[in-house]
């Protein structure tokens, strides 16, 4: 499995002597911070999809927010969406929330590049 | 070549990466290079976070050009705060003043 965090030994790959490939150090470094960053992204997503869609936890959601994909035979796999089951939260808002999120992200970044873009050539 | 928000602040400066990666200068420029990356990402997902509570109200099935442009100016406006603070703070520890006096605005 990958290792997590920066301490990792990297030395182990070398096949029997001391030199490091920093080659390989360089994409696996690139790996963890790619993987940093989802889920920077994902922990950041879910807490502000869960203050849109989520009310007062608990039972207090009306019907139509609710949304139980298949689940009538009780199979787990019969599902039309491919979405898991008996999750008590509202989907369809999350899953719009989820993509607002993203494009929200996007449109960041891009404003945060012309910015700093504009930034160099003013200097 | 500077990033991110600040235009001088030299306290704010990242370290050098010269003792980082020993000797070998790809490792060094590959330090760099990952570091200004990731600064960069740093401030788009916590400016993300800060403009969505300002421009997002109920998200819909897509984003709309009033909350497209709320994003932008919300990040043009946190550029401008940062650089603002950063300035100021280095002229009010410039000044002859003690720094927590000066803070008392």
């Amino acid at each position: 499995g990958m290792e997590s965090g920066f301490g990792s030994d990297f030395g182990s790959g070398g096949g029997g002597g001391g030199k490091l490939d920093p080659g390989l150090i360089m994409e696996q470094v690139k790996v963890q911070i790619a993987v940093a960053n989802a889920q920077e992204l994902l922990q950041r997503m879910t807490d502000k999809c869960f203050r849109k869609c989520i009310g007062k936890p608990g039972g207090a959601l009306d019907n139509s927010e609710q949304v139980r994909t298949g689940g009538r035979s009780g199979d787990p796999r019969a599902s039309s969406s491919g979405l898991p089951l008996r999750l008590c939260v509202p989907q369809k808002c999350i899953a719009m929330c989820m993509d607002r999120y993203m494009d929200s992200w996007n449109t960041v970044s891009r404003a945060y590049n012309s910015r700093l873009q504009r930034e160099r050539a003013n200097m | 070549e500077r990033s991110g928000a600040g235009r001088g602040g030299s306290a704010m400066d990242a370290p050098s990466a010269a003792g980082l990666g020993g000797a070998d200068p790809q490792l060094q420029r590959f330090i760099e290079v990952e570091t200004q990356k990731q600064r960069f990402q740093q401030l788009v997902h916590q400016m993300t976070e800060l403009c969505w509570e300002k421009c997002m109200d109920k998200p819909g099935p897509k984003l709309d050009s009033r909350a497209e442009t709320c994003f932008v100016n919300c990040v043009e406006r946190f550029i401008d705060t940062s650089q603002f603070i950063l300035n100021r703070l280095e002229q009010t520890q410039k000044s002859k003043s003690a720094f927590s006096e000066s803070l008392s605005d």
